[in-house]
């Protein structure tokens, strides 16, 4: 039958289902798709704590959002305008969540008694009037999944399994998305298996025609690809990107990686996507406990390889005592922070910025870190080369504050020219340096000491955790050592502030009242709410922090050049206590530490407060 | 190769093949000046150390020394080689980096029990697993020497410490035993003073290809003295060292007792007079674990005739090398590593 089209700037799917409905994969191949449409897009996978929560309830819900448009994109999106529910449990579980007169695809067939008493559904809300406020298409995805799949003579568990291929068959086709892009991909995943590549296509090509061909649909929507700088692009998620940005670090420096990592969720992921990387040299090792991991990373560093290591919160505090030591060694090294709510285990799936003081100062005695900050999925790339850059240069270890929102998200990304990368140079020492004689702590310009490694002829040292003498490195007990040494390591820490860009504002008009400053990933939702006040004819100005230790230089003068200053973050207020002791403004804080991003429509609300 | 001089050849561990020793004790000397309490073992086992390190062929600029915490730890800076002075019972894992990072270098480990066994329990254990070629020299004193003598994991239960005034409730590690149990490759004891065996075994140690873990007993003369005297000492000494060698029926006490086989198969102390001879226990290193691990338990401590020399060794993979087949049959298969390739992999699309 024929159908309208309507074009839309900007669309926000959620994509829900049971842990065992493929809802992560539904998503990110409909990501891919709209990718290579040309769209802009952010998405936000949302998992379940428990690896196999009970089937069919609340709790083992896991869904996929995606917001795409033809205008630049900085967020996964507030509320959903689709909501694809594959049984009652998901419906229950996001129905709050979708906009008000949205649509709501469900998988009619799964709404039978015995889901609907395990999702703590009293009655039917396909028939009670539950879903009154919201345009509803019930469609029988399992059935027809059975039929598109029955001349195959595949299992009926099989044939079932390819039902969130038909819910993405039935999506791509109202969003009109290629269909090209995910038949290759089933091709390439499943060629070797010829019945289940079958199964799969013939549900997608079922839910696509499906869309075509019934009544029950009437309009499909078009979002024209977005606006974007000239290059070639692919999508990529925050733990490969930062995986990318080690090795290609490494790949700078000439120093072959070494990442040592022990399992946590959600850093394991770049632990999975180092481990695939070997032909680049990347020597991974799975530790026994989060210490182990930060010391054969520092082992590695001292041994001369560019030693990495990854964890979360827990891991953390784990680490500290590691990171004290590296500080004392002035060894290059980066610790890799994925950051999840906590305390404790916390919400181990759930996203948080609570680390930052904890890097500032989680460690006993003066023992100062470089701090930098990913902004966005695909800027976890430079975060991480940047990380590196500063570790081998200044030889300090360097906390990189990623989190799980980061981690797992994913966006466009233009693909860097290698050729533009920044340079790393080791500059290992080669001979002595101090007429015939080595000192393995005497400074360069940038305070930095020599990286002495094992097998350098006559070059040989002894460091370790005990405070070390000015220049020999001997041990030394002396006070006005201590406090000589405990002065080099701020300043040394300090100066990186001379080789970094100063912080950029975003002030359109240049007379704004507020400042919004944000660290991490608040960036699109800052730039989102930003944007929508300013469309209201509001003046905000925004800055983003990308290091966080040490600040910029013109970070003082940012913060104090505006009457108004709001900081929001994922914790109870982190950054604004380091800026207001430090530049004595009244910044104010917004906080969210629900787990999850803040959304735009919360600080377009508290950005209209604040301004009034 | 190298001769072991327990007759039998082999070994590439650390011992590069034809090498003529021309350094000597001079160049594993560090200008740190030594500070251990007088009379320490410790002085005794640096100076077999670096008395025997030029007898490897190995430079010292090729050499790693790395330890954690206690006593044992200022070792390193005795030692003119690199080293790293880590944090508390986390010198293994720091080793495991150097060593799995840079295969050509020859890696050791310096700790004491407190260190290995205690607090860094877990790190020693997973290293000795892995077979990551490092050589630990453990110093057991049994006593914390560095905190002022509180108990340690291997003293004796009802120890009267600063910590435990009314005698010890803990029950001690038998470090031999802990060692064979996560499969070590290479499992040894020696004393500090018997600078002979401690040079035979650390040789021994040296040779072997991965992860060695050698028990040394330390005298600590100011919280601990005398703990190893039956063993250490001269007269009782003879007495009760049981002393193994590959290959040799199990004598000692001047050959007049022995380790044998007892009814019901378990291993007992007896006088030869009074044993069958060929219920008297043969050493084999590279046989069944259960006997060295029996041979551990044969005492409950240095205050009954005691087991020294290796107990054990056996070859098994090596962490490092297997990592590195790893790394070149991955470029083999996949190609060395084209970072262009790797940023454009999976679906990209170009914007003009
Ligand atoms: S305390 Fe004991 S082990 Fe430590 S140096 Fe003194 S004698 Fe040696």
């Amino acid at each position: 039958m024929p159908k309208t089209v309507q074009e839309k700037e900007h669309v926000v799917i959620r994509f829900a289902g049971d842990s065992g409905d493929g809802m992560q994969l539904t998503g990110d191949r409909f990501t891919n798709a709209t990718a290579v449409l040309g769209n802009d897009l952010a998405t936000l996978p949302d998992f379940p704590a428990e690896i196999r929560a009970p089937a069919g309830t609340v709790h083992g819900v896991s869904a996929f959002q995606i917001q795409f448009a033809s205008e630049d994109v900085t967020t996964p999106g507030d509320h959903p305008n689709v909501l694809v529910a594959m049984n009652p449990a998901a419906l229950k579980a996001e129905l709050d969540s979708v906009e008000k007169g949205g649509t709501i695809i469900v998988n009619e067939d799964a709404f039978i008694q015995r889901n609907l008493e395990k999702a703590g559904y009293t009655s039917d809300p396909l028939a009670d009037g539950t879903l009154e406020a919201y345009q509803v298409y019930k469609v029988p995805m399992t059935a027809i999944t059975l039929r598109a799949t029955e001349h195959l003579g595949i299992t009926k568990r099989d044939a079932e399994r390819s039902k969130n291929m038909f819910a993405l068959g039935l999506v791509s086709w109202m969003y009109g998305r290629p269909t090209d892009v995910t038949l290759n991909w089933l091709e390439s995943k499943f060629g070797g298996k010829k019945q289940i590549l079958e199964a799969n296509v013939a549900a997608f090509k079922a839910g696509y025609n499906f869309g075509e061909t019934t009544e029950l649909f009437a309009t499909t929507y078009k979002v024209k690809p977005a606006p974007a700088r000239p290059g070639t692009y692919r999508n990529v998620a925050g733990a490969q990107a930062l995986a990318y940005g080690l090795v290609a670090a490494s790949h700078q420096a000439g120093v072959p990686l070494f990442y040592a990592s022990y399992p946590i969720t959600p850093a394991s992921e770049l632990l999975h996507e180092l481990s695939r990387l070997k032909n680049f040299g990347v020597r991974t090792l799975q530790a026994e406990d989060e210490i182990a991991a930060a010391n054969v990373a520092l082992g590695a560093s001292f041994a001369g390889l560019l030693g990495v290591t990854g964890t979360s919160g827990p891991g953390m505090d784990l680490k500290a005592e590691t990171m004290g030591l590296a500080v004392a060694l002035e060894l290059p090294m980066v610790i890799v922070d994925v950051q999840r709510a906590g305390p404790s285990t916390g919400l181990p799936t759930k996203t948080e910025q609570g680390d930052l003081l904890l890097s500032m100062f989680g460690r006993h005695g003066e023992s100062p870190m470089p701090i930098v900050a990913p902004y966005s999925p695909a800027n976890c790339f430079d975060a991480a080369i940047e990380a590196c850059r500063i570790a081998v240069k200044y030889r300090t270890p360097v906390i990189l504050l990623s989190d799980t929102f980061l981690s797992n998200s994913s966006e466009p990304w233009l693909i860097p020219d290698v050729g533009s990368l920044p340079a790393i140079d080791p500059n290992f020492a080669a001979g002595p340096n101090a007429g015939d004689e080595f000192m393995p702590y005497l400074r360069d310009e940038h305070l930095a000491r020599p990286w002495a490694v094992p097998g350098t002829p006559g070059l040989r040292h002894r460091i370790g955790g005990l405070e070390k003498e000015d220049g020999t490195g001997d041990i030394s007990y002396e006070a006005a050592n201590h406090e000589r040494m405990t002065h080099l390591r701020a300043a040394k820490v300090e100066k990186i502030a001379d080789d970094i860009p100063p912080l950029p504002v975003d002030d359109p008009d240049g007379d704004a009242e507020l400042l919004i400053l944000g660290w991490g990933s608040s960036s699109g939702t800052i730039r989102a709410a930003a944007r929508r006040v300013r469309r209201q004819g509001k003046k905000v100005a925004t800055a983003h922090l990308f290091h966080l230790n040490p600040l910029p230089r013109n970070a003082g003068d940012v913060v104090t050049a505006y009457p108004k200053v709001l900081i929001p973050e994922m914790n109870m207020g982190q950054l604004a206590l380091l800026i207001r002791g430090r530049f004595l403004v009244d910044a104010r804080s917004f906080t969210k530490v629900q787990g999850q991003p803040i959304f735009a429509d919360e600080l377009e609300a508290e950005i209209l407060k604040v301004i009034g | 190769m190298t001769d072991r001089g327990d007759g039998h050849v082999g070994g590439d561990g650390l011992v590069p093949e034809g090498v003529v020793a021309t350094m000597t004790k001079k160049d594993f000397t560090s200008d740190q000046e030594v500070r251990w309490c007088p009379g320490c073992g410790d002085y005794a086992i640096l100076a077999a150390v670096q008395g025997f390190m030029p007898e490897l062929g190995i430079e010292p600029d090729k050499t790693v020394f790395v330890s954690g915490i206690g006593c044992s730890g200022r070792f390193t800076y005795y030692m003119d080689t690199y080293g790293v002075h880590g944090i508390h019972g986390r010198a293994p894992a720091l080793a495991t980096g150097i060593a799995t990072a840079r295969p050509d270098l020859s890696t050791w480990v310096v700790t004491g029990d407190g260190d290995a066994l205690s607090i860094g329990g877990n790190h020693l254990i997973h290293a000795l697993r892995r077979n990551v070629n490092i050589k630990i020299l453990m110093f057991n004193n049994q006593i914390y020497g560095l905190t002022k003598g509180q108990y340690s994991p291997t003293s004796e239960e009802g120890k009267v410490t600063k910590s435990t005034p009314f005698g010890s409730v803990d029950h001690p590690f038998n470090p031999i035993a802990l060692a064979l149990g996560t499969e070590a490759s290479f499992v040894a004891r020696t004393l500090d003073n018997d600078r002979q065996h401690l040079t035979q075994v650390l040789r021994q140690a040296a040779a072997h290809k991965g992860a060695s873990f050698v028990e040394i007993y330390q005298n600590c003369n100011v919280f601990n003295d005398g703990a190893f005297d039956l063993l250490r000492e001269k007269p009782q000494g003879i007495h009760n060292q049981i002393r193994l060698e590959h290959g040799k029926p199990i004598l000692f006490d001047e050959d007049n007792r022995c380790i044998a086989v007892g009814d019901n198969g378990r291993l007992i102390i007896a006088n030869v007079d009074d044993v069958e001879p060929d219920t008297i226990v043969v050493h084999d290193v590279h046989g069944r674990p259960s006997l060295a691990f029996a041979l551990a338990h044969i005492s409950h401590g240095p205050t009954e005739p005691t087991c020294i020399g290796v107990f054990r060794e056996v070859e098994r993979p090596v962490y490092g090398e297997a990592m590195e087949a790893q790394i070149q049959m991955a470029t083999e298969r996949l190609g060395p590593g084209d970072l262009v390739k790797l940023l454009n992999s999976g679906d990209t699309w170009t914007v003009s």
